[in-house]
């Protein structure tokens, strides 16, 4: 045991001596969030919408001109009926249109609810989604002000569709998908080069020669970057939260549980590539391609998977961020519990175990 | 007498308070061999790193096949030849292909590369290797083929470092043979090797100790000087006071 | 009981295409400092890692301490030392980290072993809080010691420790062998410098993956068949020219400030002579001795011999 801890306090003085890794290994996740947060995401800023009024009432007026007075819309025309909606979306200026039904007031004031419909392109699922989240905000806004003003439970609900792209796949949580992508490079990259750099060094060969089990070379490199990873899953949320504003829906604590497992199923792949490569080069190509490529276009937060052709949604079900990311999204975003994620997360098991058995079977006891 | 074609006066490398190398003078002419001796850490790399244009000194000048080591770095690149024992050739191009490659980029031309390669491959009596790669021939070649290209533009001076490191006796004597060819033809050597029985084949020795020449003469003088049967003994009286072991 | 014991030991590379050691049989007695000389190349290495069970041979048995070097690894691991041939610490720990890791990897600590390190750590105590990548090559090679003697090994093997040294710090080097010798741990050291080879109890010359010889240092200077003579003159270069060129020439190398020369027919008129063919082609003060055989007078005797 003591052998274990001095081991894998070599790997923290390694770990904590290269500062170029180090800066790379923490501020990795977040440049990704704050690029994929507010770099890649379409300003919202003066986003041109259209409005069909039916109901041209006390209501839908204050409705419109509080959303003329906010920054983030500018009505580009008032249109006269339903049907010109599409045309309008389709001339491309066109980012969401509001629907008043004819009686909205009137509904509003005698059911106390009424009801709007809000149409967004969503062919760009960011933008989107986040101009739909800023109407409804603008219409709650105005119902709370009636509420406090009336002391009556006025209730609008807002109808939304999506045009183009209806189910909003892969769309807005971005966050589940940069922390697969994030885990999946440190851990697979790390563990597999800072094995590699050992037989590379020949340091291997003495670590060989001694009575240490050889596994546990590969356990005890493996601790560091298990804790760094979890650092790192802790800035990514802490970033999500209060940067960006996301909210956490379900439990913390599963979602850190299944972070880990996504964490050793990365370590494993990572240590399955160490064994299969001679230097530090490659081991950093396989695992910048083998990992970083499929993760960003299988996990199905930049591409949504349906979409894509039947054998490439085969070959996606093999890549382990696929199902973390469902996994995530179904924790922070829907807020479910385990029982709504524990397929996923059996997969992901089997995908571990798969990886540790050839590890294991292929890791070398001798030099060749 | 002839110029020399190696002329340091008080050469200075400084890295903040070390002198890796401390005011060191010295001259080297054509056609001579040069061995340039010192224990680990003694300096010498630094300052051969300056004669090759490779490093800036600090204080004192140079001058290597008459350009300053200050100034005209590309033009003394062009001037030298340098071989050592960790980098030499290309493993996985043949050995053709390395001497086109060497020719090709000191500027020698189509012809000139031709008939040297042919010259060069019938000296060292690699007719049927020419075409293999150099990965695969045994070190000792591998290393005397690394000379000959080395020497393939007819430099002033080839800088040799190591050029023998676990080389076997009787290549190793071959080697030697190559050298005295090339100072026969009016190359100057500049060689740096950790046999001492090789000391005995240069002209001349410098010993390095502590970033400073401490004894400069032919072999058959400096044994004279110390009262010594050999190189090896003379090598140890000197730098056995070293101080700058751990650097 | 050898410590080390080889039985036709046969390793190739790449499918058998590239044979690197051939056939190699030897026996290390307990105790004993065991040279194996030979040039880069020659099959060292892959000897040495087959030993200390890095490598699997192609052919052949061997054992180190009793243990069979297949079968037995892990018994081995335990009890053997090894430094290889690359400087193989950890450059980014320190002097001191590097010692304690390897200490506690071996089931061991500094203290428990310190006698056997003792005279080698103090030399480089000063510097135990500086990098090992920071040291010079002979401060390197002795932590590299430290390391692998920690543990108080029964065998220890040294791939090239001398290698890239300055020839002090390789005097330094083997009289620390000889020291530890004294501690009776049996000691296999590879060296490409033939000179070293006196320093051993016994050694086997090695070349190209076959064995030349194995006996002591002496025994093979003294099997050294015929004359050898030492021939010096004024011109070293020029002579060693005309040598090669003359008739009752067996061979003739340069060795330091003289060469070493052998006659096909030898005799007081043979050299009386050769004397005056030499004052003839004009060689100023011309001297021609008769001595004894260096090592690798008999390293280039049997290489020539074997091709």
């Amino acid at each position: 045991m003591k052998q274990f801890l001095v081991f894998v306090k070599k790997e923290f003085y390694h770990v904590f001596r290269d500062r170029k890794t180090l800066l790379m290994l923490f501020g990795l996740p977040i440049v990704q969030i704050m690029l994929f947060g507010f770099a890649l995401t379409n300003e919202v800023k003066n986003s041109k919408i259209v409005v069909v009024d039916y109901a041209k009432d006390v209501s839908s007026q204050k409705i419109i001109h509080k959303i003329e007075s906010s920054n983030n819309f500018e009505v580009e025309k008032a249109l006269l009926g339903y049907n010109e909606i599409e045309a309008a979306f389709k001339e491309g200026k066109i980012k969401l249109a509001l629907v008043f039904p004819s009686n909205f007031n009137k509904d509003l004031m005698h059911l106390n609810k009424s009801q709007v419909q809000i149409i967004a392109d969503a062919s760009d699922p960011n933008t989107g989604n986040t101009l739909t989240n800023y109407v409804t905000s603008i219409i709650m806004d105005y119902q709370k002000e009636l509420m406090t003003n009336a002391n009556v439970p006025y209730a609008i609900s807002p109808e939304i569709r999506m045009m183009y792209n209806p189910e909003l796949k892969g769309a807005p949580n971005f966050v589940p998908g940069v922390m697969a992508l994030v885990l999946m490079l440190i851990c697979v990259m790390m563990t597999s080069v800072s094995i590699v750099k050992e037989k590379e060094k020949g340091t291997m060969e003495i670590l060989l020669v001694s009575p240490f089990k050889p596994f546990l070379v590969i356990i005890s490199k493996a601790v560091p970057y298990l804790m760094i990873s979890w650092v790192n899953v802790c800035i990514i949320l802490l970033l999500a939260v209060f940067a960006l504003g996301m909210p956490i829906k379900g439990s913390i604590f599963l979602l850190f549980a299944e972070s880990t497992l996504l964490i050793i199923t990365a370590l494993s792949l990572g240590l399955l590539i160490s064994t299969q490569t001679e230097s530090q080069q490659t081991a950093m190509l396989v695992s910048l391609m083998g990992m970083m490529l499929p993760t960003m276009l299988f996990a199905g937060f930049m591409f949504p998977i349906e979409n894509m052709p039947v054998p490439l949604q085969v070959v996606s079900n093999a890549v382990p961020a696929k199902w973390y990311y469902i996994i995530v999204k179904s924790i922070m975003v829907k807020g479910l519990g385990f029982s709504a994620i524990w397929k996923e997360t059996l997969i992901l098991m089997g995908m571990t175990m798969f990886f540790l058995l050839i590890s294991f079977k292929k890791f070398k006891i001798r030099l060749a | 007498m002839k110029t020399p074609v190696i002329k340091a006066n008080k050469l200075t490398k400084r890295f903040g308070d070390f002198f890796a190398v401390n005011e060191i003078s010295f001259e080297v002419y054509p056609g001579e061999i040069f061995g340039f001796l010192g224990a680990n850490g003694a300096g010498k790399t630094t300052a051969m790193r300056m004669l090759c244009g490779l490093s800036i000194p600090t204080g004192g000048e140079a001058q290597v096949a008459g350009y300053n080591v200050f100034t005209d770095t590309e033009k003394i690149k062009k001037n030298i030849g340098y071989m050592s024992q960790k980098f030499s050739l290309y493993e996985d191009l043949t050995v053709l292909e390395n001497i086109n490659f060497f020719g090709g980029i000191y500027g020698l031309t189509d012809k000139q590369i031709k008939e040297k390669s042919e010259k060069l491959i019938a000296q060292l009596g690699m007719g049927s290797e020419a075409k293999k790669l150099v990965g695969s021939l045994p070190l000792g070649w591998k290393q005397k083929l690394a000379f000959s290209v080395s020497i393939l533009h007819d430099p002033k001076i080839v800088f040799l470092d190591e050029p023998t490191g676990g080389v076997d006796p009787i290549t190793r004597r071959q080697f030697w043979d190559l050298i005295y060819d090339a100072a026969d033809n009016g190359i100057s050597v500049f060689v740096t090797t950790h046999y001492m029985d090789e000391a005995e084949y240069c002209n001349r020795i410098s010993m390095m100790v502590d970033g400073k020449i401490m004894a400069l003469d032919s072999p058959a003088n400096l044994k004279k000087q110390f009262s010594v049967a050999s190189m090896d003994e003379v090598f140890f009286e000197l730098a056995r006071g070293a101080k700058r072991k751990a650097d | 009981m050898s410590a080390v014991s080889l039985k036709n030991i046969r390793k190739t590379y790449n499918d058998g295409k590239l044979v690197a050691v051939e056939d190699v049989s030897l026996s290390v007695e307990k105790g004993e400092l065991f040279g194996i000389i030979g040039p880069d190349g020659a099959g060292k290495t892959s000897l040495f890692r087959i030993l200390t069970t890095l490598l699997l041979p192609n052919g052949g048995s061997a054992t180190v301490d009793g243990y069979d070097v297949i079968e037995d690894y892990k018994s081995i691991r335990n009890c053997v030392g090894y430094m290889p041939g690359k400087f193989s610490l950890y450059q980014d720990l320190t002097v001191e980290e590097n010692l304690n890791f390897f200490a506690t990897l071996f089931n061991t600590s500094i203290e428990e072993n310190y006698d056997l390190i003792k005279e080698i750590y103090v030399q480089i105590a000063p510097f135990k809080d500086r990098r090992a990548g920071k040291l010079s090559g002979g401060m390197k090679q002795k932590l590299a010691l430290c390391c692998a003697l920690i543990h108080k090994p029964t065998v220890l093997f040294l791939d090239e420790p001398t290698t890239g040294v300055d020839s002090v710090s390789r005097k330094e080097f083997w009289e620390m062998l000889r020291r530890l010798k004294e501690q009776n741990i049996t000691i296999l050291v590879s060296t490409p410098y033939m000179d070293e080879a006196v320093l051993c109890d016994r050694i086997a010359l090695i070349q190209s993956g076959k064995i030349l010889s194995i006996d002591t240092p002496k025994k093979i200077t003294e099997q050294y068949p015929g004359k050898l003579y030492s021939i010096r003159s004024a011109n070293t270069h020029q002579l060693l020219g005309d040598l090669h060129s003359y008739d009752n020439t067996k061979s003739c190398f340069a060795f330091g400030e003289s060469l070493h020369y052998t006659f096909k027919s030898e005799g007081p008129e043979e050299t009386r002579a050769l004397q005056n063919h030499l004052t003839v082609l004009r060689h100023e003060e011309v001297v021609i001795n008769e001595i004894v055989p260096t090592i690798e007078d008999c390293f280039i005797h049997l290489m020539s011999n074997e091709s």
